[in-house]
């Protein structure tokens, strides 16, 4: 794990008002492999993302016991150096297609500019290069595309762009926030294709966030699974799918309706609750009034990390063998 | 075809009509038949040419000293236009700087912004417009500084409220994780994504300044004489307005014609400018 591209150590954000939204995380990265933040709403998945890029709204307090890019620590630098950083090394893309993009200038002004920025040269070699990209991310026409304005493109095209874009100064990690959750299913799958595609290709490290465990199963090599701002649960993605360990991410994949296994009219799973507020002082595990197996031990002081297998680590007081031991106590 | 609707036509007529006294008063010194200060005393208070009494060469008329109506008319528009623009530019500049850096900022940043404007706001604008002209003596430049720091409060609300709209949007964090500056992003991102909406308030001011500008001169603490502003010229009007009723109807129906033209053309641009960003 040492030659992690990101290597993320300790990182903590909090805001203003008190509230924990990252504590204490630590994440890596390899170099073309796709990481998987998984959680549900809230839980600090996208202020992780914008943590490792220096992109908290003001108000918000980051600290970390590292935070490694190739090697070298970025935790520290200027908002200069991380400017060279960002849109160069480590781009990023949103949610949003339809807004990320500014309606002010054409598709080919801002591919353009991220280029000219970073790398300097004339505006028209940075066209031919937004252009060959445009072509690469599967847009045909691209020289007409690079004329016109955002607001002529659709949902698909947008978020097809906005990779192009991502790709202009050959990043060598990509930061995806929820990429396709905007768009509908067929185009979603078109945009995982070719996100996977471009991987293989380019070598490009993926740190992927979603809610939706089916774009883990398909795009994942390693699963971080989030929990009110922990790490809960990490590992490579078979290992993970295949053994669950955490209740949070056990309660999690039984909440995806399979078709054929799900009766009709047989409830969907759920996890009762909702996610606590986390305050300063908060202490235990975040979980405990959710999970189905607390016990004592969850209300107070650290949770300690487990292993469940290789580099496969969760965090809770069960023993890696509990839902064996629960099936063979619910026979007996 | 489509009959062109009633808020086209009107917004047509508009820049039209803000087109040709424009032109006019940049053409002014070619197109005037007489020097607007030469004085005929022979030749006073002639109507118009085409009403009884009047004569040809002067088309408008002549005024209380014997100088051609026309030629004031349109030395005037020159005058209306330059405050107008001026002020414009001026007052834009204040609020616009105040209100994107409000915006963007948030904080204390906002905080001095919105008591800057709550300031401006609770001055009495024609009261201390009077006040200031008064103590410094009226010239040109005196009204337009005067206005142009007097009326910047639209521009700053206007820009703040839609900078904070902007501010949040996906594409301006997409520009931070491109690694642009700030001064990129407020110059680049920011700016033109709010401009539309300003270009509709800078033509309100410019309306509400010349109104201004004709009000201080009427009131005699504007652009000072000879100057012909319109304003002035209904101010010396008024006198001879029994008799002559022409000499303050010109100025009076060109005022009026002129703030409509540009009203007419703001909410053009409203509708042009707002039908173009509903994607």
């Amino acid at each position: 794990m040492s030659a992690a591209l990101l290597e993320v150590e300790g990182l903590r954000v909090g805001f203003g008002n008190g509230t924990q939204a990252v504590r204490g995380i630590s994440i890596a990265v390899a170099r073309g492999e796709t990481h998987c933040l998984v959680g549900e709403s809230g839980c600090g998945k996208s202020v992780t993302s914008l943590a490792v890029m220096n992109l908290l709204a003001r108000g918000a307090v980051r600290t970390a016991e590292g935070i490694r890019f190739e090697g070298r620590e970025i935790a520290g630098l200027s908002e200069r150096e991380m400017g060279k950083l960002r849109g160069d090394a480590m781009a990023m893309i949103f949610q949003e297609p339809m807004t990320s993009l500014n309606p002010a200038y054409t598709i080919g002004s801002q591919m353009a500019e991220v280029y000219v920025r970073h790398r300097g040269g004339s505006k028209a070699a940075a066209l031919d290069r937004a252009a060959h990209l445009l072509g690469r991310v599967g847009i045909t026409a691209p020289g007409m595309r690079l004329a016109q304005y955002p607001h002529q493109l659709s949902g698909g095209l947008r978020q097809r762009v906005m990779i192009a874009m991502a790709l202009m100064c050959d990043p060598k990690l990509l930061i995806a926030d929820e990429p396709t959750t905007a768009l509908d299913v067929t185009v979603q799958a078109q945009i995982l294709r070719l996100l996977q595609e471009l991987q293989q290709e380019l070598g490009l490290a993926i740190l992927l966030i979603t809610h939706d465990l089916g774009i883990v199963a398909r795009m994942a090599h390693r699963v971080s699974v989030m929990y009110a701002g922990r790490v809960v649960e990490s590992g490579p993605a078979a290992e993970l799918f295949g053994r669950p360990t955490h209740p949070y991410t056990h309660g999690l994949l039984a909440c995806v309706p399979v078709p054929g296994k799900i009766a009709r009219g047989e409830p969907l799973g759920s996890i009762p609750g909702t996610v606590p507020k986390i305050g300063p002082g908060y202490s235990g595990c975040a979980f405990r009034e959710r999970c189905a197996q607390a016990m004592p031990a969850c209300g107070a002081g650290d949770v300690p990390g487990r292993e469940a297998g290789p580099e496969h680590r969760y965090e809770c007081h069960l023993g890696a063998d509990w839902t064996a031991r629960l099936a063979t106590g619910a026979a007996a | 075809m489509r009959l062109p609707s009633v808020r086209l036509l009107a917004a047509g007529l508009g820049t039209a009509i803000v087109a040709i006294v424009l032109v006019a008063g940049l053409l002014a010194p070619w197109i005037t038949p007489y020097d607007p200060f030469i004085t005929n005393l022979d030749a006073r208070m002639i109507p118009p040419s085409f009403m009884e009494g009047g004569r040809p060469e002067n088309f408008l008329g002549t005024d209380q000293l014997g100088r051609d109506y026309f030629s004031r008319l349109i030395y005037g528009a020159r005058i209306s236009m330059l405050i107008g623009i001026a002020t414009v530019i001026t007052s834009g500049l204040i609020g616009i700087t105040l209100g994107v850096l409000g915006g963007f900022f948030g904080g204390r940043v906002d905080d001095a912004v919105m008591f800057a404007i709550t300031c401006r706001l609770s001055i009495p604008l024609i009261l201390v417009a009077l006040a200031v002209v008064g103590l410094v003596g009226s010239s040109l430049n005196v009204v337009v500084l005067t206005l142009g720091l007097l009326l910047w409060d639209r521009f700053a609300v206007v820009a703040r409220s839609t900078t904070m709209q902007v501010r949040n949007l996906d594409y301006v964090a997409a520009a931070w994780a491109a690694g642009c500056s700030q001064a990129h992003i407020l110059l680049r991102e920011v700016l033109p994504n709010i401009i539309h909406h300003l270009v509709i308030v800078a033509t309100l001011e410019m309306a509400l300044a010349i109104l201004l500008e004709a009000a201080l001169s009427f009131l005699g603490l504007g652009v000072p004489p000879p100057l012909p502003s319109w304003g002035l010229m209904i101010a010396e009007a008024k006198e001879y307005m029994f008799f002559s009723p022409w000499v303050i109807m010109v100025p009076g129906i060109s005022l009026f014609v002129l703030v409509l033209g540009i009203n007419f053309m703001g909410d053009g641009l409203r509708d042009m400018l707002g039908a173009q960003r509903d994607v």
